[in-house]
């Protein structure tokens, strides 16, 4: 088989194998009895697919909310990441004292921040959007303060006995060969921005794709939880691409 | 330091053909380790100075305080009359060891750097830098990203880059070390027609003996560190146009001799 071909061909056909395998114990009743539920409980990807179908509009506008949470929020965290990256380039001791401040706030789960975020914020898109743009800023500002690090001295140099000043050094020398850092840390971002945006709307929300999951989840709507997470996944899995098909247009040189 | 700023629009304004060089009790330590000490130097404008000696002896570190780039510890260089670091910044143009050419950048934009970063705009710098690929053998290729381009081209790029800065001095820090031999001797023909074409006062680093003797006129030798001249030889040949004939010589072999028995008796 073609290589190319086979790159493609067997991802789709061991997902196949996967929803095939599911649909059958499912729809016998064999998965629920494993797992001792009732069958309504465990449903096929036939009956989430028809939830899917069935909900569109319900789901649409409720993904369409989350999707803007998701969207600004990480602008918001890219807008913040940038700048960390870049002020605390130039200033060592900057940097020395934020540097393993920020590393560590990682360490605090987000989840006990949200309800707090939702007192400071009110219940509208603004806990949201903080929640992303935390999570997202993360490995952006991380990524480009290293990228930014990694410029090789030999090249300064170059560029200093070329008569470039600060800035032309910044934005000739330094700016280029952190992008394609940055791109990392914002494709690493933007695939931990959906759960963030659940996050937010957990702790409370009157609309958005978590809400409705935990909505569905208390009336045992299971097929339409399912439906709502593949929709999370397909907005998780389209900015991927989109960041990714922008680094592929801007980093032409890797 | 208003002489200093004066300086650098003089030398940024008209390139000189060259610059005299006059380095005096030359020291430089990194903290307690003395890398040069007492080194004298001396290089008449427009003239090549090669610079030998082992491995970790302070070569680089002795290059880089000529461009300016370092501050000595104690004692003086001067480059064209002038003393002070930014003075030497502004009158050379340095060349590192690798390349280092910017990926994003085509050749042409990298061989014009200098010029843009002096606030040329694009199209004056690219033609301005494009006239030297004709001249030099990379007509053709002024659109190529580096990485379309072999080791030797590379070079030759990165070098161009250094000529258009239009500076009296070039220091250049082992320009052919990552090149295999054929392209290196290649190259070395190639870089003394260049400054037959455009001369400079030149300060080439080189591990390669042979390679500093056919390209300088004069070659110092130092010792291990701390460095100093043990020898200064002068070539029997400088950038002769028969390189092959030229580094066979029995002058040039002797010469050779002399600098390898020096290297030797420098590092022990």
């Amino acid at each position: 088989m073609d290589g190319k071909l086979a790159r493609w061909l067997l991802p789709v056909g061991a997902l196949a194998a996967l929803v095939g395998a599911w649909q059958v114990a499912a729809s016998t009743g064999a998965l629920a009895d494993l797992l001792g539920l009732e069958p309504f409980l465990v449903p096929s990807p036939a009956e989430i697919g028809s939830a899917l179908w069935e909900n569109r509009s319900l789901l649409a506008e409720n993904a369409w909310v989350t999707l803007q949470e998701i969207f600004f929020g990480f602008l918001i965290g890219l807008a913040v990441g940038l700048a960390f990256g870049f002020l605390l380039r130039p200033f060592e001791t900057l940097r020395l004292s934020f540097y393993p401040l920020i590393v560590g706030s990682q360490a605090i789960p987000i989840i006990v921040f949200a309800p707090i975020l939702v007192v400071w914020f009110g219940y509208g898109i603004g806990p949201k959007l903080a929640v992303v743009a935390l999570v997202c800023f993360f490995p952006i500002a991380v990524a480009t303060a290293d990228g930014l690090r990694s410029v090789d001295p030999e090249a300064t140099k170059m560029m200093r006995s070329l008569d470039a000043s600060r800035g032309q050094l910044l934005w000739r020398l330094e700016a280029p060969t952190a992008l394609p850092f940055t791109f990392s840390g914002a494709k690493i971002g933007v695939t931990f921005a959906p759960i963030a945006a659940v996050f937010g709307e957990w702790v409370g929300a009157d609309s958005g794709l978590g809400h409705l999951i935990l909505q569905d989840n208390a009336q045992l709507q299971t097929a339409r939880v399912f439906a709502a997470a593949l929709l999370l996944s397909a907005i998780a899995i389209g900015l991927y691409g989109l960041l990714a098909l922008a680094e592929r247009r801007v980093v032409t040189w890797r | 330091m208003k002489a200093e700023s004066g300086q650098f629009v003089a030398a940024a304004a008209s390139p000189a053909k060259g610059a005299e060089l006059a380095v005096r009790g030359l020291t430089h330590r990194y903290g307690e380790l003395t890398v040069i000490e007492g080194l004298d130097l001396s290089l008449p404008a427009g003239g090549v100075l090669g610079l030998v000696g082992p491995s970790g002896c302070g070569k680089s570190t002795l290059l880089e305080l000529i461009a300016g780039l370092r501050e000595p510890s104690a004692g003086a260089i001067e480059l064209g009359g002038a003393g002070g670091g930014a003075a030497r910044l502004a009158q050379c143009a340095f060349m590192p060891q690798r390349d280092m050419l910017l990926p994003w950048l085509s050749a042409v934009d990298n061989a014009a750097l200098a010029l843009r970063n002096r606030g040329a705009r694009r199209g004056a710098a690219r033609a301005q830098a494009g006239r030297l690929f004709e001249r030099f053998g990379l007509a053709g290729f002024e659109r190529a990203r580096p990485a379309e381009l072999s080791g030797g081209m590379r070079q030759r790029v990165a070098f161009l880059r250094t000529l258009v800065a239009g500076k009296p001095l070039l220091a250049l820090d082992e320009p052919f070390a990552s090149l295999d031999a054929i392209t290196r001797a290649e190259m070395q023909a190639w870089l003394a027609g260049a400054l037959a074409a455009d001369p400079r006062t030149v300060v080439l680093v080189s591990h390669d003996v042979e390679e500093a003797l056919y390209l300088a006129d004069r070659v110092a030798v130092l010792s291990a560190r701390p460095a100093r001249a043990v020898e200064q030889l002068s070539a029997p040949a400088p950038r002769a146009p028969d390189r092959d004939a030229a580094v066979t010589d029995p002058a040039f072999v002797a010469a050779r001799e002399r600098a390898m028995a020096a290297l030797h008796g420098g590092s022990r």
